[in-house]
């Protein structure tokens, strides 16, 4: 059975059809990749599929639970994490703080035991700094735990984004634009992380990126979308060959 | 561990000093000195729950003085003997169980705690899912509701006419007490896994919601928290002064915190006590302004509400050269000051 699951899902703003009857099937541990030329409707499908928006149609389902219309730290919780076109740390967090918020979710306490700072709740925020860190080590970014999450480069912002949303413990990862803005050396950096991190973690993702070094390198399948429609839906090298995509990127005459 | 272990032991014993100066104080300062001190104490208790709401969730709530009232009136209204109330009650007889209703001191102060906190639930249900500005204009409208309705409810809290003779219960030991168990909750909590969803919902919402905080839960615990101390700190308020009334309770009340708030540094209790300080001296020293006085034979006659121009003056300066106040974000820490005085040991050690 498919991980996460997409059905005829259709995003109306107003008369603007931004996607309209998208499907996806996502196989556990596999890699897809969302492409498209600007405004196709890409971050719309992430923005519904993680609860920022209402779809207008159609349903999603993440390991046969359906997630339509939750919350977006509801559908979190039950194992979605993404990342964000635009780095969003917590700037002014430290390092450490980022990661460790991620366990916020899976707290069982309640806010008076965590003022008295019973034995239960000690024991639980002990355990979660101690994975935050074990986290932290496995993904090389324990030397930085103590500074500001702002003060950190680029490249290992958007590593911190991925730590940050891994100790939410997802089953399936959305990452918007992951090596938007790097240079060809961080991003073969990011290509491997993000492999290592599918590894590690047993997950599945789910990515759009306008880098085809990065797309064609690690999806197993592409799905393409122009003007909210999926034009195509295959494996790389289909993709790349299919004269519908490549007249929506490159215009026909 | 030994340091953790001294750390506890340094602040166990402040908090001691702290009780024992309060309670020889009572005795030992004069009426005018301890009600200075009573009105500090009273004002930490309000700027740490305004630094949790607006410090470290980043929601600009401005419901300080309706929340206040509550817990004065709720206080006031418990403790008055029912012939007190009988005989100030001369719009309209007050309503059962109002009427008969006399409770010792303890419990009126946590039902009017708990009270607030439900009052608080009631107004940030509706209104932290307002953001920013909107959220601000919002909870200071419910802070007039509050007052316009104890105008308006004679036969409930005596209307324009307020209270009088509250009884002195609380000493400044009480006070000392409650704004140091303030201060401790708030710190507890900031410092919690709450805590830090908290910070997260004040750095980016959007943010903080795909990793798993739910926005209003945080929003509404920081304000409902919040609001219980509100509510305490507006009980002992009632003490101090002795009568309440509605016009006790207007937002010049919440501007004042907001003052002290910023002067300290909105995320930092310690900052936010020695704020406290500086307003309640400042406010004192400042009633120069207000008093008539003769310039060379230039009569000045006193303007009565000038402080408070010369601390919308100072709000409007903080905000343009200093931002952070004092301390910003900063903590005045056991940790700190050890590690200043070990410098000094060893440098003395050297030479």
């Amino acid at each position: 059975m498919s991980v996460l699951n997409v059905d005829n899902l259709t995003m109306r703003f107003g008369g603007l059809v931004a996607v309209s009857e998208f499907n996806l099937e996502l196989e556990k541990g596999e890699i897809v990749g969302l492409i498209g030329p600007n405004g196709s409707g890409k971050t719309t499908v992430f923005n519904t599929v993680t609860g920022f928006y209402m779809p207008t149609e159609g349903n999603i389902f993440l390991d046969g639970t359906e997630i339509t219309g939750l919350k977006p730290d509801k559908v979190t919780s039950f194992g979605l994490a993404r990342i964000f076109q635009n780095s969003r740390v917590f700037r002014n967090l430290t390092v450490f703080d980022n990661v460790m918020i991620g366990y916020h979710l899976r707290l069982h306490s309640n806010p008076l035991a965590a003022i008295a700072r019973t034995p239960g709740y000690v024991k639980q925020e002990t355990e979660a700094k101690e994975k935050t860190l074990a986290l932290l080590e496995g993904l090389g970014l324990v030397e930085y735990v103590d500074e500001r999450a702002g003060s950190l480069p680029y490249g290992l912002q958007r590593k911190l984004e991925v730590a940050r949303a891994l100790a939410t413990k997802p089953k399936v990862l959305l990452l918007d634009e992951p090596a938007t803005g790097m240079s060809a050396e961080e991003t073969t950096e990011m290509i491997d992380f993000i492999l290592q991190v599918r590894e590690d973690f047993d997950l599945t993702i789910f990515l759009i990126e306008h880098h085809m070094q990065v797309v064609m390198g690690i999806c197993h399948r592409i799905v393409v979308l122009n003007y909210g429609k999926t034009i195509a839906n295959g494996t790389p090298d289909s993709i790349k060959n299919n004269p519908k995509v490549i007249q929506a990127y490159l215009g026909a005459d | 561990m030994e340091k953790k272990q001294l750390k506890t032991i340094l602040s166990l014993v402040s908090v001691a000093v702290i009780l024992f100066f309060s309670f020889w104080a009572e005795d030992h300062l004069d009426s005018y000195q301890i009600r200075l001190l009573y009105m500090w104490g009273i004002y930490v208790i309000f700027v740490a729950s305004f630094n949790l709401v607006y410090g470290y969730t980043g929601q600009f709530s401005m419901g300080h003085a309706g929340l206040a009232a509550v817990g004065a009136y709720t206080v006031s209204l418990l403790i008055l003997s029912p012939e007190a109330k009988q005989l100030s009650f001369f719009i309209a007889p007050p309503i059962w169980p109002i009427s008969v209703v006399q409770w010792p001191f303890l419990p009126s102060l946590i039902l009017a705690g708990v009270l607030t906190a439900i009052v608080g639930f009631l107004i940030g249900a509706p209104a932290l899912r307002l953001r920013g500005d909107y959220l601000l204009i919002a909870t200071l409208g419910f802070s007039e509701i509050i007052r316009l309705l104890l105008c308006n409810m004679p036969s409930i809290c005596n209307g324009a006419m307020g209270l009088k003779g509250i009884p002195h219960h609380a000493n400044l030991t009480w006070v000392a007490g409650l704004a140091i168990f303030t201060v401790f909750v708030v710190k507890r909590l900031v410092d919690s896994s709450y805590g830090r969803a908290m910070r997260c919902v004040k750095e980016d919402e959007i943010a903080a919601e795909a990793v798993g905080v739910n926005l209003f839960y945080h929003k509404i615990l920081a304000f409902v928290i919040s609001s219980f101390f509100v509510g305490i700190g507006g009980a002992l308020f009632a003490e101090v002064l002795g009568t309440i009334d509605p016009n006790t309770f207007k937002p010049y009340l919440t501007y004042a915190v907001m003052i002290m708030a910023v002067l300290g540094g909105v995320e930092s209790l310690t900052g936010g006590i020695i704020a406290a300080a500086v307003y309640t001296v400042m406010s004192e020293l400042l009633r120069v302004v207000e008093t008539p006085r003769t310039f060379f034979s230039l009569e000045y006659p006193g303007i009565p509400g000038l402080r408070m121009l010369v601390f919308a003056v100072m709000l409007l300066l903080l905000i343009l050269f200093a931002r952070k106040g004092l301390m910003g974000d900063r903590e005045f820490s056991w940790d700190w000051l050890l590690s200043k005085v070990q410098r000094d040991t060893k440098g003395g050690q050297e030479s």
